[in-house]
C-alpha cells in the first residue's frame, strides 16, 4: 500500500500544530515519513508529552524521605514502609474512552494502572477509583454510570485485586464528560524493584502478551482533543480489555522478575510500541532495533504506522538479559502467554524501526520523550470572569428553610450524600483477605500479611470548591484525603494525582489548573506528602461546557499497629460524642447549597493548614492512647450528614444518638456548613477527661456534643428521626434510582 | 497434620487465600496444584478455589474442568477423597460432574460482594460437624451463584440431605428477601450423595479470622479436619 505523503497539512491533521512539525522536520533534518509522523503525534500529544502541563507539575514537592523514586521516573511511585517493603501506587484517568464507550473504557483503565503497579514488579493489592458523572435523572448518565461500574468490577474482580474504595459524585457539569479515574496499590520487596529502562548492547527486546491489533490506535491522540459530536466516531479508538489475559500477565511478569532474568519491563499503554521503545531506551542512553514483522498480529494486512500506534491492551515490553531470554520465553509459555524476541537494545540514540525488510522510522528516543525533544508550553492564562462575580453572594439573603428535618433528608438522599453500596457491592473488595476496612468508611485500610502493619488509601476532591477557588479548593482535596488516613488511624504518606481540567489553550482554564497547581504544591509541603507521579487529563470540555476543575487527590498513609485501625461507626450505647475542630458556618460550594437552594455561589471553604495539621496530630495522639471507638471527618453535608453516618454504616449492629450541636446564627447554616478540619469522634466514658487533656494540649477546639445510644437520630429541637429511615434513605437511594 | 492440597487455573485468584487461611488461620499443611499436573502430592483434602479460571469464558468452570490435574481430583473424589470447591470451584465441580446441577447468572445480573447468612441444614456431614451454631456468616464474591436443578435432581438433593446451607436471615429465617442471587432453595452449598464433595458459593477462607470481620469460616475447615482426625484414629 503507498504511504500518504507527508505534508504539513497531514500533520494538522495528526494533531500537531505548524511549530510542532518545523521542530520534527528540524530534528530529523529531514522531513519525516508517514510512520515517523505517526509516532511524534501520539508521542508529542497531550496525554504522552504533558507539554501544557509539565512545566508547572515539576513545580510540586516530588522528593521526600519516604521515596524510593520520585515522580515520573518510573511506571509509578514507589514509598517505603519500612522492613525491606515498598508501596507502588498511582492514578490514571480514562475520561475520554468511558465517555464513548463506557463499559472497555473504564475496564482498560484499571488494566492499565495495573499493569503500571506490577511492571514494576509490584503484586497490586488494592484498587480505588474516583468517578464523576452528570445527575442520574438523564437515561445516558444512567447509561454511562452502569457501564463504567460493570467495567471496573468485571476488570478487578476477575484479575482479583480488591476494589476497596473511592467516591462517585454526581454533577450536570460531569454530563457529557465523565470522569473515570483509576488508582492501584501494588507492595513489593525493595531489591526487586524493577525498572522501565532499556540497557545493554544486543540484550533481546520482547513483546509479551496479548497479540497487536488495529485497536485503540489514535487513542493517545483521541485523550487530547474535547469531546464532540464526532467523538462517537472515536469508538474504535477505544482499547478493548482482557483481565484473564492481565491476570497471566501479572503471574509471570512477577515470576521472571522474581528470577532475575530482565532488565527493564514497561507496561504499553498510550501510544503502544512507540512509547514504550522510546522511553524505555532514553531512560537508558540507550536505543533499540525492532523488526515489525516479529510482532504477533491479530489483525492480516497491518502497516507499520497501524503497528506502532496500536494500542491493544495487556501488552509489555519486556528487556531480557541477554542468554536469559529461553527462560523468559518458558515462564510466559507456562502461563499461555504469547513471547516473541523482535529486535534488540543498541547503544543508541536511534529507535529504528523495519518492516519487511525496510526502514520505516529512525528517531532518536530522546527527541520523542517527555522531558527530552518533545515539547513544553507555558500557556496564556487569565483568571476567569465568573469567579469574583459568583463569590459575591450574600448568603443571608437565603430563605430559611421551615421544615429542617425535612430539609436534612433532602440532603441525605442526594446521590452524592447516599452511601454508595450499590457501586462497590459490584466490586470484590475482600479478595487477597487483606481488607481490614473496606467501602464504606473514611479510607480503606489494608492490612500486609506476616505484620503488623497496615496501609490506608483513600482518593478526594470536590470539584465544586475548586471551581470555586481553585486554588484552596485544591488544597481542601490534599487536607482531606489526609484527614481521612488520620480517621482511619494512619499516618499520610504520599500522593498521587489525577489532574482533569479543560482545554489548556484556553487561558480561563489555564489559569484554574495553575491555581490547583499552586495550592497541591502549598499543601503537599505542608504535609509532607510529595507527589509521587499521577496524570494529567485535559480537554475534559464538550460544546456546552467544561467539567468543573477535578484535581483527584489518592493519599496512601501507614497504620503503624493494627490497633490503631479506627473506623468511622459508632460502637456502643453511651460512648460520648465530641467534635474536634471549629464550625465557620461556611455554605459556599456546599450539598446543601446545591440540592436545597439550587445553588453554586460564594468561596470555598477556607482552609488553615496549620490548624489541619494540628487538629490530625490531635486525633492521631488520641488513636495512640486508645481513647477513641470511632472517628469520621465532617465533609460534604456537614456535620448531621456525617453524625447520620456514624450511626448507620454499620448496618449490622446501628447506633443512634442525641446530639446538641451549637448554632452561630442560623440553624440551617450551622447543620450544613462544610467547614473544613473538623471531626466527629466516640469515646467511652471513661477517656472524657483525657479526651480534654489532649485536645488542649495541642490547642485543638474540641466540644462534647452528646451521647450513642438508642435507634434515634436526634439533634436538638428539630430533628427527631428512626435509623430505620435514614438506613433506607442512605443505602437504598441509588438502587432505587438505577432499577426504575 | 493435614495437607491440603489447592489447584491453581490459570485464572484462579482465590488460590493464595485458600492457603493463608488452611494454614496460617487453621495449622494445615498445604501445597499448591498446577492445572497442568496430574499429581495431587498426596493431599489429604483437595480445594477448588475461587477465581475466574480461563477467564470465565465460555461459561463459568467450563475450560478448567478438562484441565488434566481434573482427572486426578475425579479420581481421588470417587475413591471418597475430600474435595471443597469454592465460588469457581464449585462452578468447575457441577461442570465436572462431580456435583448435580448448573450455576446461572445472579438474577440482577450483577456481580454481588458481601457478607451473608447461611442456615446450616446439615450438620452431620465431613465440613459442617463441628459447628456449633445454626447460621454462619460468610461472604459470597460472584456474577453467577444462582443454583437450579431440575425437580428430580432436587427432591434427591433434599431426600438425601445434601443441601448444606441455605442462605437465610441473620436468625436463620429463609426466604426470597434473604436470596442475594435467585438460588433454586436458597442454595447456597451442596454435597455429592457419598458426602466427600462439597460445593459452596460463599467463602470460608475470607472468614476465618477476628481482622477480617469474622470467623464462621473456620468451622468448616474444623469440621474437616475432625473428620479426617476422626477416620484415622
Amino acid at each position: 500500500m503507498e504511504e500518504p505523503k507527508v505534508t504539513l497539512e497531514l500533520a494538522l491533521e495528526h494533531g500537531l500544530t505548524e511549530e510542532e512539525y518545523n521542530k520534527i522536520c528540524e530534528r530529523l533534518g529531514r522531513t519525516p515519513n508517514y510512520t515517523e509522523l505517526g509516532i511524534f503525534s501520539v508521542m508529542w500529544s497531550e496525554h504522552c508529552s504533558y507539554k501544557n502541563s509539565i512545566a508547572l507539575i515539576k513545580t510540586l514537592p516530588r522528593s521526600g524521605k519516604n521515596l524510593l523514586v520520585g515522580a515520573g521516573e518510573e511506571n509509578a511511585g514507589l514509598v517505603d514502609i519500612g522492613d525491606g517493603q515498598a508501596i507502588a501506587f498511582k492514578i490514571e484517568s480514562h475520561n475520554h474512552p468511558s465517555a464513548v464507550e463506557p463499559y472497555q473504557g473504564a475496564a482498560t483503565g484499571v488494566g492499565g494502572i495495573l499493569r503500571d503497579i506490577f511492571t514494576m514488579g509490584a503484586r497490586p493489592i488494592a484498587a480505588l477509583n474516583s468517578l464523576r458523572f452528570g445527575t442520574l435523572d438523564d437515561a445516558r448518565t444512567r447509561y454511562l454510570f452502569e457501564g463504567v461500574v460493570k467495567g471496573i468490577a468485571d476488570y478487578g474482580n476477575c484479575f482479583g485485586v480488591p476494589t476497596v474504595g473511592g467516591e462517585v459524585y454526581f454533577d450536570e457539569v460531569y454530563k457529557d464528560n465523565p470522569l473515570v479515574n483509576a488508582m492501584a496499590i501494588g507492595i513489593v520487596d525493595v531489591d526487586k524493584v524493577t525498572s522501565a529502562i532499556a540497557k545493554g548492547e544486543g540484550n533481546p527486546v520482547m513483546i509479551v502478551g496479548s497479540a497487536t491489533g488495529r485497536d485503540g490506535i489514535h487513542g493517545a491522540t483521541f485523550a487530547s482533543e474535547e469531546i464532540s459530536e464526532e467523538s462517537e466516531a472515536k469508538r474504535p479508538s477505544v482499547q478493548v480489555g482482557d483481565p484473564f489475559t492481565e491476570k497471566l500477565l501479572l503471574e509471570a511478569t512477577l515470576e521472571v522478575i522474581e528470577k532475575g532474568l530482565v532488565v527493564g519491563i514497561q507496561d504499553m499503554g498510550a501510544a503502544g510500541i512507540s512509547c514504550s521503545t522510546s522511553e524505555m531506551s532514553d531512560k537508558g542512553n540507550a536505543g533499540m532495533k525492532i523488526d515489525l514483522n516479529k510482532v504477533p498480529l491479530r489483525e492480516k494486512d497491518m502497516t507499520a504506522y497501524e503497528i506502532m500506534l496500536s494500542e491493544s491492551q495487556e501488552r509489555m515490553l519486556v528487556v531480557a538479559k541477554k542468554g536469559k531470554e529461553h527462560e523468559v520465553k518458558k515462564i510466559f509459555e507456562k502461563w499461555d502467554l504469547s513471547c516473541e524476541i523482535i529486535g534488540e537494545v543498541t547503544n543508541g540514540p536511534y529507535i529504528e524501526v523495519e518492516h519487511y525488510g525496510k526502514e520505516k522510522a529512525k528517531i532518536e528516543s530522546f527527541d520523542l520523550v517527555l522531558g527530552g525533544g518533545a515539547p513544553v508550553y507555558y500557556r496564556e492564562s487569565k483568571k476567569p470572569g465568573y469567579i469574583d462575580e459568583i463569590r459575591q453572594f450574600d448568603f443571608s439573603s437565603l430563605p430559611q428553610p421551615e421544615n429542617l428535618e425535612e430539609t436534612f433528608l433532602k440532603v441525605f438522599s442526594s446521590p452524592n450524600i447516599a452511601s454508595k453500596k450499590w457501586v462497590y457491592q459490584q466490586y470484590d473488595s475482600m479478595v487477597q483477605t487483606n481488607t481490614v476496612l473496606g467501602p464504606g468508611c473514611d479510607s480503606a485500610v489494608i492490612r500486609i500479611k506476616d505484620y503488623n502493619k497496615s496501609i490506608a488509601a483513600k482518593t478526594d476532591c470536590n470539584g465544586r470548591y475548586v471551581y470555586l477557588n481553585p486554588k484552596e479548593g485544591t488544597k481542601i482535596a490534599v487536607a482531606e484525603a489526609a484527614r481521612n488516613i488520620v480517621c482511619s488511624g494512619g499516618k499520610p504518606l504520599a500522593i498521587t494525582n489525577c489532574l482533569n481540567f479543560g482545554n489548556p489553550y484556553k487561558p480561563e482554564m489555564y489559569w484554574l489548573f495553575k491555581e490547583s497547581i499552586a495550592g497541591m504544591k502549598e499543601a503537599c509541603e505542608f504535609f509532607d506528602t510529595p507527589v509521587t507521579g499521577g496524570n494529567v487529563s485535559f480537554y475534559n470540555e464538550s460544546p456546552d461546557r467544561a467539567v468543573y476543575p477535578t484535581p483527584v487527590i489518592g493519599m496512601v498513609g501507614i497504620i503503624k499497629d493494627l490497633q490503631n485501625v479506627t473506623s468511622c461507626y459508632f460502637k456502643n450505647e453511651g460512648d460520648l460524642i465530641f467534635v474536634l475542630g471549629e464550625d465557620f458556618e461556611e455554605l459556599g460550594g456546599s450539598e446543601y447549597l446545591k440540592v436545597v437552594h439550587n445553588l453554586v455561589k460564594g468561596d470555598s471553604p477556607k482552609i488553615d493548614l496549620e490548624t489541619e495539621k494540628k487538629l490530625q496530630h490531635c486525633l492521631l495522639e488520641m488513636i495512640d492512647n486508645k481513647l477513641v471507638n470511632s472517628a469520621h471527618d465532617i465533609s460534604e453535608g456537614g456535620i448531621l450528614a456525617s453524625l447520620a453516618e456514624c450511626c448507620i454504616v454499620n448496618e449490622e449492629n446501628q447506633i443512634g444518638c442525641n446530639v446538641k450541636i451549637p448554632v452561630k446564627t442560623r440553624k440551617d447554616f450551622s447543620y450544613f456548613s462544610e467547614s473544613q478540619s473538623r471531626i466527629i469522634i466516640s469515646v467511652p466514658p471513661e477517656s472524657e477527661q483525657e479526651v480534654y487533656r489532649i485536645a488542649e494540649k495541642l490547642n485543638v477546639p474540641v466540644q462534647k456534643i452528646g451521647i450513642t445510644g438508642g435507634n434515634l437520630f436526634t439533634v436538638n429541637t428539630n430533628i427527631n428521626l428512626s435509623l430505620e429511615k435514614l438506613s433506607d434513605i442512605y443505602f437504598n437511594t441509588i438502587a432505587r434510582i438505577m432499577n426504575e | 497434620m493435614i495437607k491440603y492440597g489447592i489447584l491453581v487455573f490459570p485464572g484462579s485468584n482465590c488460590d493464595h487465600d485458600a492457603f493463608y487461611a488452611v494454614t496460617k488461620n487453621m495449622g494445615n499443611d498445604a501445597v499448591f496444584l498446577w492445572h497442568k499436573n496430574t499429581d495431587l502430592e498426596d493431599s489429604d483434602v483437595i480445594i477448588l478455589p475461587g477465581g475466574f479460571s480461563y477467564g470465565d469464558y465460555l461459561r463459568t468452570g467450563s475450560i478448567a474442568r478438562f484441565s488434566p490435574i481434573m482427572n486426578s481430583v475425579i479420581d481421588f473424589a470417587r475413591k471418597g477423597g475430600i474435595v471443597v470447591g469454592i465460588c469457581n470451584g464449585f462452578q468447575i465441580l457441577l461442570e465436572a460432574g462431580l456435583l448435580p446441577g448448573v450455576m446461572l447468572k445472579n438474577e440482577s445480573l450483577k456481580f454481588i460482594c458481601k457478607d451473608v447468612y447461611l442456615k446450616v441444614e446439615n450438620k452431620n456431614t465431613i465440613f459442617t460437624n463441628s459447628i456449633s451454631k445454626d447460621v454462619l456468616k460468610i461472604p459470597i464474591a460472584h456474577a453467577e451463584g444462582n443454583y437450579f436443578t431440575d425437580e428430580k435432581t432436587l427432591n434427591e438433593l433434599i431426600e438425601n440431605n445434601q443441601i448444606v446451607f441455605k442462605y437465610s436471615s441473620p436468625q436463620g429465617e429463609i426466604s426470597e428477601e434473604f436470596n442475594p442471587n435467585g438460588s433454586l432453595h436458597n442454595i447456597a452449598g451442596l454435597i455429592n450423595k457419598e458426602g466427600n464433595v462439597l460445593g459452596m458459593m460463599p467463602h470460608p477462607e475470607r472468614s476465618c479470622e477476628p481482622l477480617l470481620g469474622n470467623t464462621d469460616g473456620s468451622f468448616i475447615f474444623e469440621s474437616i479436619q475432625k473428620s479426617l482426625t476422626t477416620v484415622r484414629g
